[in-house]
């Protein structure tokens, strides 16, 4: 072993371009290494009216560690959010993401953030997938003003103009008509980006999603539908609410592809993919086969619709983080100590951020009647008394 | 004893239109203002009692040049601002597609979505030959499906675009009731005003001849409490075309309500670019005896009941409230201050109409002015049968009007 950290230490400046062989552990800041890796996905994708892509997926030592980091971070925020919950810290809905976090870290690493992503209500860790801050996600969930829509919007409620994410919505399938209008104006402007518009198996069955799914292939949208199955809408089991559970044949005329959502580096492929074809061919739907932890939110134990074998077994085999730690234990990129340091590290901001969110202070009673209408553009516009006088015409 | 309507400056006349029943011979609405240059950020504000504002700085004072250049190749023009310019003659549906037509030049966000409104030209005409003209991307075709086009104008208008949403008629809209309440009124609060929703939700609606419960709804009553929009309903082809740009120059969500008895309606305009406020009533004869509040068709019937009351010596003060989200209780205010004297005549129905809300307003704000309880004269709470006679009977007609008047007056 101490010639492995000689070797290391001499090597450290060197950037190997041969692919690492297993008899030596070398050791390197991964946290900039490049050289690509290749990885199998854990199992092939399906498809429906297209052709599946390959199951090799390109990646790299940074990649894995960032992966392994951001899911570490959303686990143990989505873990903190529970707690807090039960602290009556956090009120009202909160629905946690922990098992999901796969399909948001693999979505990021295959698209910019010019690209539109828009989601339901358990959107907590797609937020901080697009470059949002913990303590805009705990400062929101707590109802304080430093939280991301001001505290007003609370936790269904997380948008990030500046990065496209566009939120964040009550209302079961009512966000897919929006993301495809987001589409439309990504078509219209040719910006040459697409819009993913998240949605679950139990909002498969809105009427509305079809709607949609009609005029994005009727106009040729860059819309990219992706379906995260958890198999539980709420309380209902897939086979319950869904006669056809293959929810990426539903487009029927729309092709779709199946994926392993718990399994980050086919997340990636596929939305990859999914931005080429919707580039050059229209809507496509993707399927994330994916599974939730917790219950359908805080007020549902989660365990009167399934058994605790079925989550508990899941979770050994098939833990999204615990298989990108395989992953990179296997290629030796880091020791498991340095993994566990990681973990630790993440515990550490989380916990330093749910302490300064909590002393972080409540909206003004004022901002009680701000941002109802958008003032000051357009029109002279009045009270009852004429107090407020606007600014000139655009 | 003819109708005398007192307008502030030159008043252009109406031609006299024989397409509606309803509409008195010799019509004089409030005068032609002044306009907003295109394209020139304007400081010119236009008052619908006559009265117009200049911004003292430079701006304004290049746009009074401007001003006045528009007016002094006009022949015959006595009063400074106040168009002489004679404009020109259109119908309702035609001022709302030249208002339309007009921003979609000046803004390429603009664009329109519904059912029949580009190939077909609109079900109402009102967006015949734009399709030709800006393009399918532009004027776009959707299949019958309104949740999902309402709910695809709405993300598109988070992003910057500034669609027109019509519905074939306002009814249809109901199917859309969720992305209109949820997502158009309450995004830019949810997301701490992150984004603006510069959507408009357009549509005729109201009672018209013997087209059925399902056809003839008065969907302001329902949108009313939702926050975070505001509603307009035109009612002439001035405001029609003024609120229409109105509209799409605002960045907030609004709701053009337009009425399907109405479209025929015929009025001279003026050349110019212009706007009405979006927030403001409209002072459609000044009087004394009593305030009538109307919008709308309803507007026409008061109208005629107005000509019958002043026969009889009354002088009833009409005002056309035209905002119905938020209401102009400034104009009204003043109104119930002189006259102490308020009617109110809607197409709504009576339970949770705009009349109800109306009434509470001045109540809670003005009741200190009233000598007499408010009158409300609504539609009666039954859907819209098709017989011609019953139809009839369910919206308030003049003679109603002018018994309420009468009593009031007492």
């Amino acid at each position: 072993m101490a010639l492995s950290y000689l070797r290391s230490s001499s090597s450290r400046s060197v950037n190997l371009l041969k692919p690492l062989s297993s008899s030596l552990p070398l050791r390197r800041p991964i946290s900039t290494d490049t050289t690509p890796i290749t990885v199998e996905t854990s199992v092939p994708f399906t498809s429906h009216q297209c052709d599946a892509p390959s199951r090799s997926v390109e990646t790299n030592p940074k990649e894995l560690l960032t992966f392994f980091r951001d899911m570490a971070l959303m686990r143990r925020m989505e873990i903190a959010a529970d707690s807090l919950y039960k602290a009556k810290l956090i009120r009202g809905f909160c629905h946690l993401y922990d098992g999901q976090e796969a399909v948001a870290v693999g979505m990021e690493a295959a698209i910019t953030k010019k690209d539109c992503i828009i989601t339901a209500y358990r959107d907590h860790c797609t937020f901080i997938g697009r470059g949002g801050t913990l303590l805009e996600v705990f400062a929101e969930l707590m109802g304080r003003q430093a939280g991301c829509s001001k505290g007003k919007g609370g936790s269904m409620h997380f948008y990030k103009k500046d990065s496209n994410f566009y939120g964040g919505h009550g209302i079961v399938g009512a966000q897919v008509p929006l993301g495809c209008g987001l589409a439309f104006a990504q078509k219209y402007s040719k910006d040459e980006t697409v819009t993913f518009a998240l949605y679950g198996d139990g909002a498969a069955n809105q009427g509305q999603l079809f709607e949609a799914l009609n005029i994005s292939a009727l106009w040729d949208l860059p819309a990219i539908l992706v379906c995260e199955n958890n198999h539980y809408g709420m309380g209902t089991a897939e086979w319950r609410a869904a006669k056809s559970p293959a929810y990426y044949k539903r487009g029927d005329y729309v092709p779709g592809l199946k994926v392993d959502g718990m399994d980050a580096l086919a997340v990636k492929q596929a939305c990859k993919f999914a931005k080429e074809h919707a580039l050059k061919n229209g809507p496509i739907i993707l399927e994330m086969d994916t599974y939730r932890y917790h219950g359908h939110s805080m007020s549902d134990p989660g365990s009167t619709y399934r058994t605790r074998d079925e989550i508990s077994g899941v979770r050994q085999e098939r833990d999204p983080i615990e298989r990108i730690r395989k992953l990179i234990l296997s290629h030796d990129l880091a020791t498991e100590k340095e993994l566990k340091d990681i973990e630790k590290e993440v515990r550490k901001e989380v916990d330093d951020t749910i302490t300064q969110a909590k002393e972080s202070p409540m909206p003004e009673p004022s901002k009680l009647f701000t941002n109802v209408y958008a003032k000051g553009l357009g029109v002279e516009s009045f009270g009852a008394d004429r107090k407020e006088v606007r600014a000139t015409l655009p | 004893m003819a109708a005398i309507f007192q307008g502030v400056g030159a008043a252009a006349t109406l031609s006299s239109s024989p397409s509606n029943s309803f509409v008195p011979k010799k019509f004089l609405t409030s005068p032609r203002r002044s306009f907003c240059v295109r394209k020139v950020p304007s400081s010119v504000v236009v008052r619908s009692d006559g009265s117009v504002n200049f911004d003292l700085n430079s701006k304004s004072r290049r746009a009074q040049q401007l001003v006045a250049n528009a007016v002094a190749t006009k022949a015959d023009s006595s009063a400074a601002s106040s168009s002489s310019n004679p404009g020109h003659e259109l119908l309702l549906f035609e001022a709302l597609r030249e208002g339309l037509e007009e921003e979609m030049e000046r803004d390429p966000c603009v664009c329109v979505m519904g059912e029949d409104v580009g190939h077909y030209g609109g079900s109402y005409k009102v967006t015949k030959d734009l399709a030709k003209k800006f393009g399918d991307l532009r004027v776009l075709d959707t299949p019958i499906a309104e949740n999902s086009f309402t709910g695809m104008g709405i993300g598109a208008a988070m992003t910057g675009l500034r669609p027109v949403v019509e519905g074939m008629n306002m009814g249809f809209l109901l199917l859309a009731f969720n992305q209109i309440s949820n997502n158009c009124g309450m995004l830019h609060y949810t997301s701490g005003g992150q984004f603006t929703i510069p959507i408009v939700i357009r549509g005729p609606g109201g009672v018209g001849r013997q087209l059925g419960a399902e056809h003839s709804q008065r969907l302001e009553s329902y949108f009313q409490s939702i926050p975070g929009i505001q509603m307009v309903a035109c009612s002439t082809p001035y405001n029609a075309k003024g609120l229409m740009k109105a509209a799409i120059r605002s960045e907030n969500p609004v709701i053009l309500f337009e009425h399907v008895l109405l479209y025929n309606l015929k009025e001279r305009i003026p050349d110019e670019d212009y706007i009405c406020n979006l927030e403001e009533a409209e002072m459609v004869r000044p009087g004394e005896h009593v305030t009538i509040l109307t919008y709308s068709r309803m507007r026409y019937h008061v109208m005629q009941a107005a000509k019958t009351l002043v026969n009889k010596g009354y002088d009833p003060e009409v005002i056309d409230i035209r905002s119905l989200k938020p209401f102009d209780l400034y104009t009204i205010g003043n109104s119930v201050k002189k006259t102490h004297r308020v009617v109110i005549v809607e197409e709504c129905m009576r339970t949770g109409g705009i009349g109800a809300s109306l009434t509470a307003a001045i109540t809670e704000n003005f009741n200190d002015y009233l000598d007499a309880p408010i009158m409300c004269l609504s539609s009666q709470d039954v859907p819209t049968p098709y017989a011609g006679t019953l139809e009839e009977w369910t919206v308030v007609q003049p003679a109603q009007i002018v018994t309420a008047v009468e009593q009031l007056c007492q």
